[in-house]
């Protein structure tokens, strides 16, 4: 009789290679490596900036100069060495284009790869994409029916030009420049972004999507987005990416800020499925994202991630919950697999009163991967009633990989609520011969089993994320076709 | 239907079968009673497939084909459904997109397209019925956080979705009560038909008051010790299992 142990398994797990590898010949228009003032200055150049903007990033990189790598994650890896990135790239076939049959075709082939069809997006789902292609928004969809709802929906840089009253007021109140080394980075050498505000009482008929990628060979990806919701405002946001293989080591260094003032509620969904490396943990891209938003009162932000990409992933999507009667929520898939090593999870940080937070966190370590959820909860003095509910689940797959948990509780004040829960578990071999007894093969049965364990985050995501990203799992972590 | 021939098996190098020779046609159903340790449980696992289970010697053919090279999800394709003695929890996933997965993973095996949801909900709220399930139990995460009753059930419940030729009830009536065993007996009896086939392993005569054994078979120490119909069950029940034993050494 055939036997399918748990060595077999690894063993097809291992030879899984990077489904998503190929490499678009688009003609860049590319900085010289290094980092200095000068670069700073011909990036901000380059981009057409306005001179406050300028002065904002010199700003950045003189405070980043006197900051040094955060070594506290529980993830080892080889310190990317900032001299030798560019950190300028954009496709030369610009300016911008008005619809989607003026895109250079070898790029929308990209996206058929990817499977992700920018014309059936728009048809079907009706989704506005606003596609980031190293660095350059090549395209936004939408637009005009955003505009009549008086919706910004736009990349970092238009924004920049055209409202830099909005950017002005909230770029950087949320990750302040000197927040972190990588935030700093972020801020001084930012390609390009989105930008998005949705003015008061206005509930975004649609759920606003960006495609991020990183395109080309030895380009640090620097991404900034700011998205403001307007008292009494609703948005969906979706962030889904997918970079081509690559043999040296990538940087990503995003920021992404968000506002929800009075009545507000954000809702950002992402799907992050970087080249993780090869199975034997050469490649991979580094992911050192910061993330935070900030309630006022009544306010609500949703931080949805499924993470099944890169070699290293450091991030955690924070709530400030400022305002009286603000909510915080996380909801996380974080899936690693061969030489993967995640250190994710969230801060939330409950200054107002009966301010209250939740946190699902599903870990999935396979291969010789790390997995760590990484989390705060901090109570401060004046948040009276504050609530927190935090759980963290692990799912282990063989025997040589690693889930870890931190969770870090911070409480100054008496009235606080708190819980935490947590459990470990492995998929078992019962569990698959049980349904194997049904018909159903191994591999069909682990994409069973890991995603009824990420069920609570999966439903938590719009539909047609939903959907990407249960197959996003089952790339991750079968041995052959997804 | 069934055909098995001098069967030996061992589990991490000790030998539990020692021989064991079966015939189950369509139609009937067969009882394995035998005292705790005599190699029940094993010999299911071994019809299944269960990879810890080696065959060292015999045959198992089911419609005339050897299994000794068919995966465990083959075999079910094939028919062979085993109702677990102790069902497996899959946090997460309910019992409606089990079955389904189920169902279609066999139809893709058997070339067959996908059932349509409306035949699925169909099937599903006829099969309900038939068992007296309320239909909530469909939208729970299957085994998980149910009684010892309900994990029985719900696998009677997938043997009527699934409805395969060979059923073997592996220890069906542990754990449950007597209400519950009349459940699920009634349940396995309203599936019964010419052309499928029930193998009952127990070590209590109760469960057969309720499904109605065409032949016993005793096994012990790996092997039938002795084979009769329905009333050897009722002796074996009156007598205990030291009869067979001390027959056996005389």
């Amino acid at each position: 009789m055939s036997k399918y142990t748990e060595d077999d398994l690894k063993k097809e797990l291992e030879t899984k290679e990077y489904e998503y590898g190929f490499y678009t010949d688009i003609e860049s228009d590319t900085l010289p490596v290094g980092l200095n003032e000068e670069i700073i200055i011909a990036i901000s150049k380059k981009k057409e900036e306005p001179e406050w903007m300028t002065e904002w990033r010199l700003d950045a990189f003189k405070k980043w100069k006197e900051m040094s790598e955060p070594e506290w994650a529980n993830v080892k890896y080889e310190k990317p060495d900032l001299q030798k990135i560019s950190y300028y790239s954009a496709p030369s076939n610009k300016p911008k284009y008005n619809s989607l049959d003026e895109v250079d075709p070898e790029l929308l082939e990209t996206f058929k790869k990817l499977g992700i069809s920018v014309d059936e997006q728009k048809k079907l789902a009706g989704v506005a994409v606003d596609v980031v292609i190293d660095s350059v928004s090549v395209a936004t969809s939408f637009k005009d029916t955003l505009k009549e709802k008086g919706i910004i929906f736009c990349s970092m840089n238009e924004a920049i030009k055209e409202h830099p009253e909005l950017v002005k007021k909230y770029i950087g109140t949320v990750i302040p420049k000197t927040d972190n080394y990588y935030a700093a980075l972020n801020s001084a050498v930012f390609s390009d972004g989105s930008f998005c505000y949705i003015p008061k009482g206005v509930k975004c008929p649609m759920e606003l999507s960006t495609y991020f990628r990183i395109n080309e060979a030895g380009t640090g990806q620097f991404e900034r987005t700011l998205v403001v919701a307007d008292k009494g405002s609703y948005v969906s946001y979706l962030e889904g990416c997918s970079a081509p293989s690559r043999d040296e080591n990538q940087l990503h260094a995003a920021v992404v800020e968000l506002i929800a003032l009075d009545d507000a509620e954000i809702k950002y969904s992402t799907v992050q499925n970087w080249f993780p490396g090869d199975s034997d943990g050469n490649g991979g891209v580094f992911n050192f994202v910061t993330k935070r938003g900030l309630c006022e009162n009544n306010a609500k932000i949703s931080w949805t991630q499924v993470e099944t990409g890169s070699a290293v992933t450091w991030k955690y999507p924070s709530c400030v919950l400022k305002g009286k009667n603000s909510v915080g929520e996380f909801y996380s898939i974080a899936v690693t697999n061969n030489f993967q090593q995640a250190d994710t999870g969230t801060k939330m940080i409950h200054l107002g009163e009966n301010t209250k937070s939740t946190i699902i966190s599903k870990g999935i370590s396979a291969g010789k991967s790390q997995n760590s959820y990484r989390g705060l909860v901090q109570i401060s003095p004046r948040a009276k009633n504050a609530r927190n509910f935090s759980q963290c689940d692990s799912l282990l797959i063989g025997n040589e990989c690693g889930a870890h948990t931190f969770p870090y509780i911070e409480t100054k004040n008496k009235s606080a609520q708190i819980e935490h829960e947590a459990t470990t578990s492995k998929i078992g071999e019962d569990q698959i011969f049980y349904c194997n007894q049904r018909g159903i093969d191994t591999e069909k049965a682990i994409a069973l089993i890991v995603n009824g364990f990420s069920k609570e985050v999966l439903n938590k995501l719009p539909m047609e994320f939903a959907v990407e990203a249960q197959k996003l799992l089952e790339i991750s972590l079968e041995g052959s076709v997804g | 239907m069934l055909e098995i021939k001098n069967l030996h098996a061992k589990v991490e190098e000790k030998d539990i079968l020692n021989g064991i020779n079966l015939e189950i046609k369509p139609g009937e159903v067969h009882a394995i009673m035998g005292p705790n340790g005599s190699g029940k449980s094993t010999l299911a696992s071994v019809i299944t497939g269960k990879e810890e289970y080696e065959m060292t010697d015999g045959q198992i053919l089911f419609e005339n084909e050897n299994l000794e090279d068919v995966s465990p999800e083959e075999r079910a394709h094939k028919g062979i459904f085993m109702s677990f003695q102790y069902p497996i929890e899959i946090p997460g996933v309910t019992t409606t997109n089990f079955i389904k997965t189920a169902i279609n993973e066999t139809r893709k095996a058997q070339g067959e397209k996908e059932m349509s949801a409306k035949d699925m909900l169909q099937k599903l709220r006829e099969k309900c019925d038939l068992l007296d399930i309320d239909q909530k139990f469909l939208s729970r995460s299957i085994n998980d956080g149910f009684s010892g009753g309900e994990k029985k059930r719900n696998e009677i419940f997938q043997m009527a979705m699934l409805e395969p030729k060979l059923a073997i009830l592996d220890e069906t009536d542990s754990g449950l009560d007597i209400d519950a065993l009349k459940i699920v007996a009634n349940g396995v009896n309203k599936l019964k038909s010419k052309d499928n086939a029930v193998l009952v392993i127990t070590h209590y005569q109760r469960l057969l008051d309720h499904i109605v054994p065409d032949f016993v078979h005793v096994l012990f120490d790996g092997k039938i010790v002795k084979s009769g119909g329905k009333e050897l069950a009722f002796e074996l029940e009156e007598k205990g299992y030291d009869w067979i034993k001390e027959e056996i050494k005389s």
